[in-house]
C-alpha cells in the first residue's frame, strides 16, 4: 500500500519535476565542459537512487526521470552548487530512500556501528581463545 | 501427458525421500540392516526421478506446449531454441525444480560416491539429505506445481524477459544452483557428523571435495554473472550491490570461510565446533539467498520471477532447517572439542583472522541488505547502496588480502615472527614500490582504496608463489598448484577492480554521423546508424569505426534493441577488448535534431576482475582433483594394507 502511494506520489511529482527540466534535458547524457565540475556531479548521480528503476542509480540508467535528474544535477553543479546541497535538496523532495549513501540520521547509527562492533567482538574472541590456548600449553 | 508424467514423477521422489529419511533413522538409531541395505538404491531413485522431471519441463518448453501454464506464461514459440531451453528455470517453478533436482542428484551422488566417511555417518548424512529435501518437495509441490495445466490452451506464450534472452543466462543460474545446493551437502555432512559425534579430521576430509565443488560453481557463476550484468545492462558497472548479488555473495563467502577452516580440521584437527558452524551457516545463506530472489521481498535489477506469498514458505523452511541444525549443534557441542592447539604466529591463526574477516563482511552484506526492510517496518524509506557497502566492505576486504599475502607463508602450529617479516620484506617492497609509483606518475589524483588495493595485489601476485619456491616443481602436488592459482587469482581481481576504479575515462555525447571523439589515445568516430532486424526484436544498429594512431583497429556495431513479446527496449552494448582494458559502446536513444547519444567509456584491465575470478575457479578445480586423487590413493594404501595384514 506504501508502495503505492509512494508511485502514486512519484506520479504528481514527475510533472512538476520535468517542467523545471524542460525543454528536454539538455544535460541528460551531455558532460560538463570542466573536467572537476563532471566528476562531482557524476559522483554525485552514482549516489541517487532512481525511483522509478529497481536498484539503479541515476547515473545507471535509461528511464526518462533519471535522465532528467542528471539533468538537473549538472546543471545545478554548473551553477556553482555544492554537492550535498543538492543532496539535501533531492532528499527534502523525495526523501531518505533517493540517496544510496547513508545519511548519518539516527535511524542509521546501527548500520554505522555495525562494522566496528563486529570487527571489535570478533577481533576480542579470536584473541580470547588464542591466548586461552598459549596458558593452556605453557 | 508428459506434464502428468513429470508430476507423478516428482511425488514418486518425495515419497522415496520420505522413505530414505525412515530407513536412515532405522539404520542409525536402531541398527536395522534391511534399512541398511535399502537406503544407497532408494536415494539413487530418488535422483533419477527428479532428474526425469526436470527433463521433461525441458521438453515442454522446447515443444512450446502452450496446454501448461508455465510454458505460456514464460516462453514463446517464436523463441530461439536455446532460449525456450533455458526457460525452463527462468521462472520462479522451473527454477524450484531445478533446485530439488540438484539436490536429489546431489544426494545420489553422495550415496554412490562418497567412501571417507564412516558408515554411520554417512547414512546419517543421507537421512539429513532426505530431511532437507522433503521440505523443498512440499515447496514445490504444494506451492508451485511447474506441471499445472492451462485450460484452454493459450494461443502463444507470453514470453520471457528480453533482458533474460542472453547466452548468458542459459548457465548462469544453473551454476548458482548447483553451488547453493551443493552447500546444502555440506550442511547434511555437518548434520550427520554432529548425530554420530564424529566430528573430526575425517569428516573434515571427507566434506572438503563437496565444499570445494560447490564452490567452485559459486565462484564462477558470481563471476559469470558479474560480467552479464557488465555488459547486458549497459552502463558499464560490473558490481551494483544490488540484493540478487549479494543474495549470491554471501553463499560464497561463507563457502570460502568453510573451505579454509575445513582445510584447517583436516590437516591439523583443529576449529571442529567452528567448522561445524561454518557448514550450518553456509547452507543458511544459500536459503536466504533464495528467499530474497524468490520472495521478491526486496526490489532488484534481477527480480525477475518473484512473489511475495511464497517467501513465507521458504522462511519456514529456514527456520526449520537452520534452527533444527543450531539446537542440535547446542546438545552436542559439549561433546565436539576444540581440537589441536595453536600458537598466535602460525598458519592456523592467520585462517582464523581469514575466517573472522569473511564472516564480518559477510555479516555487514547481509546487514546491509535487510536494513532497507527494517526501517521500512518502522515507516521510513532509505536506501543501502554502494557507497555504504564500497567505504565500509572495501577497507575490510582489503586487510583480507594483506592477511592472504601473510598466510601461506607460515608454518602450520608454530612460526617464528623474525622469519615471518624476512619472508614478506619481499612481497611488502614490491607494494611500496607500487604505491611509490602510482601516486608519482600518475597524472590524475587516484583515490586512496584503489592506490592501496593496486599496491596490495602487487604484493600478492607474488607473494601467492612463494608456497612454489624453492620446491621441485613436478612433484608438488596438484592442490597446492589449485591454492597458488586460486590466490594469485584474487591478486589479479583485486588489481582489475582497483585500476577500473582509478582510471576509467568516461565520454558521453550527442553525436551525428561523422562526428569523433578522443578517448584513451584512441579515436571513435559515428559512420552510420541502419535499422537492424533480429529473430524476435527489432533494432537500431550504430558503425563505430576505433582507430588508435590513424590505424584503423576495429569496427563496432551496439544496438538499441526493441522487443515485441512484451515490448521492451534494451541496449546491447559492444566490449572491444584490448590486452591493456576494454572500449565499452553504448548506443542510446534518438534526438529530436536527429542525433544519437553515445555512451563511450574506457576501461583499463578491466577484464582482470573476471580473468581473475576464472583463476580462482580453476585454482579450486585443481585443488579438488588433487584432493580426490590424495584420498583415492590413500583409501587404495589402506586396503591393501588391511589385505597383506589379513593375509599374514
Amino acid at each position: 500500500m506504501s508502495r503505492l502511494l509512494l508511485f502514486f506520489a512519484l506520479f504528481l511529482a514527475f510533472p512538476a519535476f520535468a517542467q523545471t527540466a524542460l525543454p528536454p534535458a539538455p544535460y541528460a547524457d551531455r558532460q560538463l565542459d570542466d573536467p572537476a565540475m563532471e566528476a562531482k556531479a557524476t559522483a554525485l548521480m552514482h549516489t541517487i537512487r532512481c525511483l522509478t528503476c529497481q536498484s539503479q542509480s541515476i547515473a545507471d540508467s535509461n528511464a526518462s526521470m533519471a535522465s532528467d535528474m542528471r539533468s538537473e544535477i549538472r546543471e545545478r553543479i554548473a551553477r556553482g552548487e555544492e554537492p550535498e546541497h543538492i543532496r539535501a535538496w533531492l532528499i527534502e523532495r523525495y526523501g531518505d530512500w533517493i540517496s544510496y549513501q547513508p545519511t548519518v540520521e539516527p535511524i542509521l547509527w546501527p548500520l554505522w556501528a555495525a562494522p566496528l562492533l563486529l570487527l571489535g567482538a570478533g577481533g576480542a574472541l579470536a584473541y580470547g581463545r588464542i591466548r586461552r590456548r598459549r596458558n593452556a600449553k605453557s | 501427458m508428459i506434464a502428468e508424467a513429470g508430476l507423478a514423477a516428482l511425488w514418486l521422489a518425495a515419497l522415496l525421500a520420505g522413505a530414505q529419511l525412515l530407513f536412515a533413522w532405522a539404520a542409525v538409531a536402531k541398527g536395522n540392516a534391511d534399512a541398511l541395505r535399502l537406503i544407497r538404491p532408494v536415494t539413487v531413485a530418488q535422483g533419477v526421478l527428479t532428474g526425469l522431471a526436470m527433463t521433461l519441463l525441458i521438453i515442454l518448453f522446447l515443444r512450446s506446449d502452450m496446454s501448461v501454464y508455465l510454458v505460456a506464461a514464460n516462453s514463446h514459440s517464436m523463441k530461439p531454441f536455446i532460449y525456450k531451453f533455458a526457460g525452463a528455470w527462468g521462472n520462479h517453478e522451473g527454477s524450484m525444480l531445478l533446485w530439488v533436482a540438484v539436490m536429489s542428484l546431489a544426494g545420489a551422488a553422495v550415496a554412490l560416491f562418497e567412501r571417507g566417511l564412516d558408515k554411520r555417518t554417512h547414512i546419517a548424512t543421507l537421512g539429513a539429505q532426505a530431511a532437507i529435501s522433503l521440505g523443498f518437495y512440499a515447496f514445490l509441490l504444494l506451492a508451485s506445481n511447474p506441471f499445472a495445466r492451462l485450460d484452454p490452451a493459450a494461443r502463444d506464450g507470453q514470453g520471457l524477459n528480453p533482458l533474460l534472452q542472453d547466452p548468458g543466462l542459459a548457465f548462469h543460474p544453473p551454476t548458482l544452483y548447483i553451488g547453493y545446493v551443493g552447500l546444502s551437502v555440506a550442511f547434511s555432512f555437518a548434520v550427520g557428523a554432529l548425530l554420530t559425534r564424529q566430528v573430526n579430521a575425517r569428516f573434515a576430509r571427507a566434506v572438503r571435495p563437496w565444499v570445494l565443488a560447490a564452490w567452485i560453481l559459486l565462484t564462477f557463476g558470481i563471476t559469470a554473472g558479474s560480467y552479464w550484468a557488465y555488459y547486458e545492462l549497459g552502463w558499464g558497472g560490473w558490481w551494483f550491490w544490488d540484493p540478487v548479488e549479494n543474495a549470491s555473495l554471501m553463499p560464497w563467502l561463507a563457502a570460502t570461510a568453510l573451505l579454509h577452516s575445513a582445510s584447517v580440521l583436516a590437516t591439523r584437527d583443529a576449529l571442529r565446533a567452528w567448522t561445524i558452524m561454518l557448514a550450518v551457516v553456509a547452507f543458511a545463506m544459500s536459503m536466504i539467498g533464495t528467499f530474497l530472489v524468490r520472495s521478491g521481498i526486496l526490489t532488484s535489477v534481477h527480480a525477475f520471477a518473484v512473489d511475495p506469498t511464497r517467501g513465507s514458505f521458504i522462511l519456514i523452511l529456514l527456520g526449520i532447517y537452520i534452527g533444527g541444525a543450531l539446537i542440535l549443534f547446542a546438545l552436542r557441542a559439549h561433546t565436539v572439542n576444540e581440537g589441536a592447539r595453536f600458537d598466535p604466529v602460525s598458519r592456523e591463526a592467520m585462517l582464523v583472522i581469514n575466517n573472522l574477516l569473511l564472516c564480518v563482511i559477510l555479516a555487514l552484506v547481509l546487514i546491509g541488505t535487510l536494513y532497507p526492510l527494517l526501517t521500512e517496518m518502522m515507516g521510513v524509506r532509505v536506501s543501502v547502496g554502494p557507497p555504504y557497502f564500497n567505504t565500509i566492505i572495501g577497507p575490510i576486504a582489503l586487510a583480507l588480502m594483506v592477511v592472504l599475502v601473510i598466510g601461506p607463508m607460515l608454518r602450520w602450529r608454530k612460526d617464528d615472527a623474525k622469519l615471518l617479516l624476512r619472508r614478506a620484506a619481499v612481497p611488502g617492497g614490491l607494494a611500496l614500490l607500487a604505491l611509490i609509483a602510482i601516486v608519482g606518475l600518475s597524472s590524475r589524483a587516484v583515490g586512496l582504496l584503489p592506490t592501496l588495493g593496486l599496491a596490495v595485489a602487487a604484493a600478492l601476485a607474488l607473494a601467492s608463489l612463494a608456497p612454489l619456491w624453492k620446491r621441485n616443481l613436478l612433484r608438488t602436488p596438484l592442490f597446492t598448484y589449485g591454492m597458488v592459482i586460486a590466490h594469485f587469482g584474487c591478486a589479479v581481481s583485486l588489481a582489475g577492480m582497483a585500476s577500473e576504479s582509478a582510471f576509467s575515462s568516461e565520454r558521453l555525447a550527442a553525436a551525428k554521423p561523422g562526428d569523433t571523439y578522443e578517448i584513451a589515445g584512441m579515436t571513435v568516430r559515428l559512420d552510420s546508424v541502419m535499422p537492424f532486424a533480429g529473430p524476435n526484436w527489432t533494432a537500431m544498429q550504430a558503425a563505430l569505426t576505433v582507430s588508435k594512431d590513424g590505424r584503423v583497429i576495429g569496427v563496432a556495431h551496439p544496438q538499441a534493441r526493441f522487443f515485441s513479446d512484451p515490448p521492451t527496449p534494451t541496449t546491447e552494448s559492444v566490449q572491444m577488448t584490448r590486452w591493456n582494458g576494454q572500449l565499452y559502446l553504448v548506443l542510446g536513444e534518438a534526438l529530436e535534431d536527429g542525433r544519437w547519444q553515445l555512451r563511450i567509456w574506457w576501461k583499463p584491465f578491466v577484464t582482470f576482475i573476471w580473468l581473475g575470478g576464472g583463476l580462482i575457479a580453476l585454482g579450486g578445480v585443481l585443488a579438488l582433483i588433487g584432493r580426490v586423487r590424495r584420498e583415492r590413493r590413500n583409501s587404495k594404501a589402506q586396503a591393501s594394507a588391511a589385505a597383506a595384514m589379513v593375509a599374514a
